[in-house]
């Protein structure tokens, strides 16, 4: 993997750091008029999602990560793997419990997520901002309380929980934030 | 794809540059300084390796010989030659050019305001910066603090003793951030730069100006060593709501020493495995041709409009920076 150094830093730019893959959120270029000049960097960890500080000095080299990131479509799970597909090579790739993490309550089939592959196997991945669940369990709302009381928690067809409208009641389809976990409309069928 | 022609300055901080320009030269003009152009592409570029010059090639060799041309860093070495020559107060508010910086506080290409004052000592210049501040942003008083008294205020350490810099190099070292390298870095103006950057920088009052004087003697550039406390210079810097600001001395005037400074320039440039630079021949005749007693400052006048126009990027304060330049 080709080194990079610190005037190639930039945000998006994926490097190795205490052997994890990291992608740099910000870099700041700091340089004293007389003096040794640093970079000032905020780096993410890709498999733990750390952000953490680091500060370079300017001219250093950093070894490159060999991560690249996949649009695949989420095709289903065999209670081990999450397996996902390249719609366009119908390649399929599988990605471990560790890897899908969190994001495994909104995994709906044929979805697009976005997929961090680190040396060719899944570390992250990233379901689409927005989903459509089928609700499954909730209290029915009572008549006449539409005063925004905070709403009620649904459960929806993929386990995850979520405050809905009272209004809203089992069978209906919503459509949530995955980034805030947020209800944002009931969707027509 | 749009293509972004459109500059990145509004119109009344492009009115407030030009206010700016008027002001800088009435200040000067009352004052009875004199206003110099000098050349932007010399011959000769600039030893300090934590300085590049941009270079381009002539396509018609100068008589020496001569087609590599730098772009200048700063117009110092030209200035300095007027002043060998003739002795008078002078200033210049010109473009100039460094290789390798982009940043919220660094365009490659920015404008500089330069001026040297016969007969000052660094005192009496810094009270002149003191009084350009309070003239163009309504500065209050600026607190002057040498540098070793401001890393013993703000971090309880002596930066002019092996064991005070040792203990520095400690504090460094338990930044998470800094860790990784500090542990191996032996480098004492290295340690004292980061740690000053890090540590102390941050710490200043924001709505006064700050002068830092008496920089280490390896830390001197271009400043006189001091006559009663040889572990020191006479340079100096001007830092104000988080900015760095402006860089000065007390001129050094001998010529030995300003060749040895070069030279100790361009071994550390081949410990950095930097290219050496050749020594401005021009600077050194003009010294030994005989120097007068002088202070001389360069404020960086983008980040003075920044100030005064609440910017939070130079880019905001120029009609057009590097990246749509």
């Amino acid at each position: 993997m080709a080194n990079y150094s610190t005037s190639e830093f930039k945000g998006g730019l994926k490097i190795m750091q205490d052997g994890e893959p990291c992608s740099i959120v910000e870099n700041e270029m700091v340089k004293p008029g007389k003096g040794q000049a640093f970079n000032r960097v905020k780096i993410r960890k890709l498999i733990s999602g750390k952000v953490v500080e680091k500060t370079f000095k300017s001219g250093e080299s950093v070894e490159g990560a060999d991560v690249i990131e996949l649009e695949l479509s989420y095709l289903y799970n065999d209670g081990e793997f999450w397996h996902f597909m390249n719609n366009e090579t119908f390649e399929q790739v599988p990605a471990d419990a560790k890897a899908v993490a969190d994001a495994e309550k909104w995994l709906v089939e044929q979805d697009v997520c976005t997929l961090t592959l680190w040396e060719g196997k899944p570390i992250n991945v990233q379901p689409p901002n927005f989903v459509e669940l089928e609700i499954t369990e909730t209290d029915p709302g009572l008549k006449g309380d539409t005063a925004g009381t905070g709403g009620k928690p649904a459960t929806l067809s993929t386990g995850a929980v979520v405050r809905v409208p009272l209004f809203v009641q089992i069978g209906e389809v919503i459509k949530v934030d995955t980034r805030s976990g947020e209800y944002v409309s009931r969707v027509q069928k | 794809m749009t293509i972004d022609w459109r500059p990145a300055a509004d119109w009344s901080v492009l009115v407030k540059r030009a206010d700016f320009m008027r002001q800088v030269r009435q200040f000067f003009y009352e004052r009875k300084v004199t206003e110099v152009d000098t050349h932007l592409l010399s011959q000769f570029g600039v030893t300090d390796c934590h300085l590049n010059n941009l270079t381009t090639e002539f396509k018609y060799p100068l008589a020496s010989g001569n087609r590599t041309l730098y772009l200048q860093t700063s117009p110092e070495y030209a200035m300095k030659r007027i002043l060998a020559a003739y002795g008078k107060d002078i200033y210049q508010l010109s473009h100039v050019v460094r290789d390798d910086e982009i940043g919220r506080f660094h365009n490659p290409e920015f404008t500089l305001l330069e001026w040297y004052r016969v007969g000052y000592n660094d005192i009496q210049l810094i009270a002149e910066v003191s009084e350009l501040l309070t003239e163009m942003c309504d500065a209050p008083e600026t607190k002057v603090i040498s540098y070793q008294q401001c890393f013993i205020d703000y971090l309880g350490e002596d930066p002019l003793t092996a064991s005070g810099v040792e203990s520095i190099r400690q504090r460094l070292i338990e930044q998470p951030a800094l860790t990784d390298w500090m542990s191996e870095e032996a480098d004492e103006n290295t340690i004292l730069q980061v740690a000053f950057s890090e540590l102390i920088e941050g710490q200043f009052p924001e709505e006064v100006p700050v002068c830092i004087t008496e920089f280490p003697k390896s830390q001197a550039a271009l400043a006189k060593i001091d006559q009663h406390n040889p572990r020191v210079s006479r340079r100096f810097e001007f830092y104000y709501q988080g900015v760095e600001l402006a860089n000065g001395y007390n001129e050094l005037a001998d010529p030995a020493e300003q060749r040895l400074r070069f030279d100790q320039d361009n071994q550390r440039r081949k410990q950095l495995n930097l290219p050496t630079q050749p020594e401005d021949i021009r600077l050194l005749a003009a010294l030994e041709s005989g120097f007068p007693a002088c202070s001389g400052v360069a404020l960086g006048f983008d980040r003075l409009l920044m100030i005064a126009c609440g910017a939070k990027s130079i880019t905001e304060v120029l009609p057009f920076s590097i990246q749509t330049a």
